[in-house]
């Protein structure tokens, strides 16, 4: 009988958690994996660099006017501060403004909660987003009714023209884009054939001309002495335009949904009406989410070609605003803060749009 | 428990897809509380027949009436049948974005108008009968072919219907799964309810049916009660057919 004799000591086996074992398994587990990583790593850290340090290190946060910024080689961000309620307002009278700080927080009152599950009221605060919100906003804007000094709609801009323009163009495009999906489905040739027009037209055209026609062309057709608003004209043309995306974007939907479902509604005993409300197109809409809410993020960056026909939003003002000679070489300043309103809003959105799929995922399909 | 009172009748019924003759001159007279299985090959035009029934398709010629309502393109008419009437397919259709207990509601919501609460007792007293009560919550993606089944059956119920027409119930279904569905079937026909089922399964046929009925290539080509239809077959069709399901 041979002596016992235990086999030598596996070494430990290599470590594959904390930040050591991280780094091992996700940039250096082979050879080549780890020359990529260490290239990977040197271009982003060199193009990194240099950015945060304009935006932030070298930026200049506080001081007067082009002279504190003279001598920067970062950022001049007090160029933005010195700008900011321009580019909120616009020409709105300054001692007015006020007046679109309630509107838009009444915005963020009633649609922030629904970004969080569990919080109460929020069916009526949605309602009320979509109902008379609106509307109480229409008069604190505009003004001329319960004592509120009248603002016409030239002197309305910047980025708080930007949100209306944004938001009345989707809460208007999504039902017009349901209605006309359904109606290119429908079985009466009149209706199809009205819905099959309205999405070619209006898709067939550019934006641009769609604007150039509202505010140069349609006047010339309207009898003498009728005029309406020019941002009224641009909010319809922006709407139109949308719609048809919209629209066909919904008919995809509705024609991913299966015909046991229309029928066992119908043998249910529910009628067009309730069979699309209750059955079909809480199914459908849901299954196009991604694209509505894209059509939605191309709806919100399109309201800036509203400076083609003169309405001042928030990229229009940058724009003028970089030309003054007061101020140094600000160009980039500007785009980049313009480019950042645009993105807080569009991320927002694909955000909200995630947490509804998410939410709204019940299990497989049948 | 049949009476001489007819809940269905066809006559002379036609239906063409396109130049496709489908259903050729049907007549068919259904009782109350009658309970009818309709076999045949693929194809015979047994699931047409029985979709005519609640106007899911529509026939071109002859005559329909169902509780002694006739119908025609009239959509009051067709409401009317259509709140006598219940239906199960094959595929069973629940609504996959609402719960166990709200495809359930759905339809006394919405058609029947009755209370949200109210509603919801109906349903559960539905979903206790076909002995799923505890999914009531569940989304039907969560439950196995058999449960959404019963549960397409209690969504029916739930609209109190006179005659319950099914599409192929359990041809979806994996073979244990086929037995729930059939009893919950046996059960109902059982309390008297006028039935029309398409089905293979046999042995259903033998227990619960008044009469079989054998359709091919859009006619009906023999009825008989179980006995005689399985025992003594009279047509050549019909033959070949049995001889093909049962001789395996």
């Amino acid at each position: 009988m041979s002596d016992f004799k235990a086999l030598p000591d596996l070494p430990a086996p290599t470590s594959s958690t904390g930040l050591a074992g991280w780094f091992r398994s996700n940039l250096f587990s082979t050879p080549i994996n780890s020359v990529v990583s260490v290239i990977s790593i040197y271009f982003i850290v060199s193009f990194l660099i240099p950015v945060l340090d304009w935006a932030f290190v070298s930026a200049v946060w506080t001081g007067e006017g082009n002279a504190a910024c003279e001598q920067a080689s970062g950022a001049c961000w007090i160029f933005i501060e010195d700008r900011i309620s321009i580019f909120s307002y616009g020409i709105y009278p300054a001692d007015q403004t006020w007046r679109l700080d309630i509107a838009f927080a009444l915005l963020a009152v009633s649609f922030g909660p629904q970004f969080f599950d569990k919080f109460p009221f929020k069916m009526p605060l949605a309602i009320f987003s979509l109902t008379a919100f609106p509307l109480i906003s229409f008069y604190l804007i505009s003004g001329g009714a319960f004592g509120l000094e009248y603002v016409p709609t030239e002197r309305w801009g910047g980025l708080s023209l930007t949100l209306i323009l944004a938001f009345v163009g989707i809460v208007a495009a999504l039902p017009i884009g349901v209605v006309v999906a359904l109606g290119r489905r429908s079985e009466m040739p009149v209706i199809r054939s009205v819905c099959i027009g309205f999405i070619e037209l209006w898709r067939g055209i550019p934006l641009i001309s769609v604007l150039f026609m509202s505010s140069v062309m349609l006047p010339l057709f309207l009898p003498e002495g009728m005029n309406f608003d020019k941002l009224l004209r641009a909010l319809i043309g922006i709407t139109m335009f949308q719609s048809a995306y919209m629209a066909e974007v919904i008919r995809g939907g509705l024609q991913a949904i299966p015909r046991g479902q229309y029928e066992a509604a119908s043998a249910m005993g529910l009628g067009y009406w309730g069979q699309m409300r209750l059955v079909v197109l809480p199914q459908a809409l849901k299954l196009v989410i991604p694209g509505i809410v894209n059509t939605f993020i191309a709806l919100f960056k399109d309201t800036t070609l509203v400076l083609i026909i003169g309405l001042l939003d928030v990229l229009a003002l940058v724009q003028s605003a970089i030309e003054d000679p007061a101020w140094g070489a600000v160009e980039t300043e500007g785009y980049v803060f313009a480019a950042f309103c645009f993105w807080v809003f569009c991320f927002s959105m694909s955000r909200y749009s995630q947490k509804l799929e998410r939410k709204l995922h019940t299990g497989h399909k049948r | 428990m049949t009476s001489n009172k007819s809940a269905i009748e066809l006559v002379g019924m036609n239906k063409w897809y396109g130049d496709f003759h489908v259903l050729k001159d049907i007549n068919l007279n259904v009782a109350e509380g009658e309970r009818i299985v309709i076999c045949g090959p693929s194809g015979s035009g047994k699931s047409t027949m029985i979709r005519c029934i609640n106007r899911l398709e529509e026939h071109q010629t002859g005559k329909i009436i169902v509780n002694g309502i006739e119908l025609t393109e009239d959509l009051k008419r067709i409401d009317k049948v259509r709140k006598e009437v219940g239906m199960c397919f094959q595929h069973f259709n629940l609504f996959p974005h609402l719960t166990v207990l709200e495809n359930c509601t759905l339809g006394l919501i919405w058609v029947r108008k009755l209370p949200k609460k109210e509603a919801e007792d109906v349903a559960m007293h539905f979903l206790e009968r076909v002995k799923i009560p505890e999914q009531a919550e569940k989304f039907p993606g969560q439950l196995s072919g058999g449960q959404q089944q019963r549960v397409a059956i209690a969504r029916s119920l739930c609209m109190s219907p006179k005659i319950m027409l099914f599409d192929e119930p359990t041809s979806a279904l994996d073979p244990e799964m086929i037995k729930e569905v059939l009893d919950v079937m046996v059960e109902l026909a059982d309390e008297g309810m006028t039935m029309l089922c398409v089905t293979h399964e046999m042995g259903f046929a033998k227990k619960v049916a008044d009469r079989v009925i054998f359709m091919d290539v859009g006619q009906i080509v023999e009825e008989n009660n179980p006995h005689d239809f399985f025992d003594h077959p009279q047509n050549d069709r019909t033959k070949l057919f049995l001889s093909q399901i049962i001789g395996h």
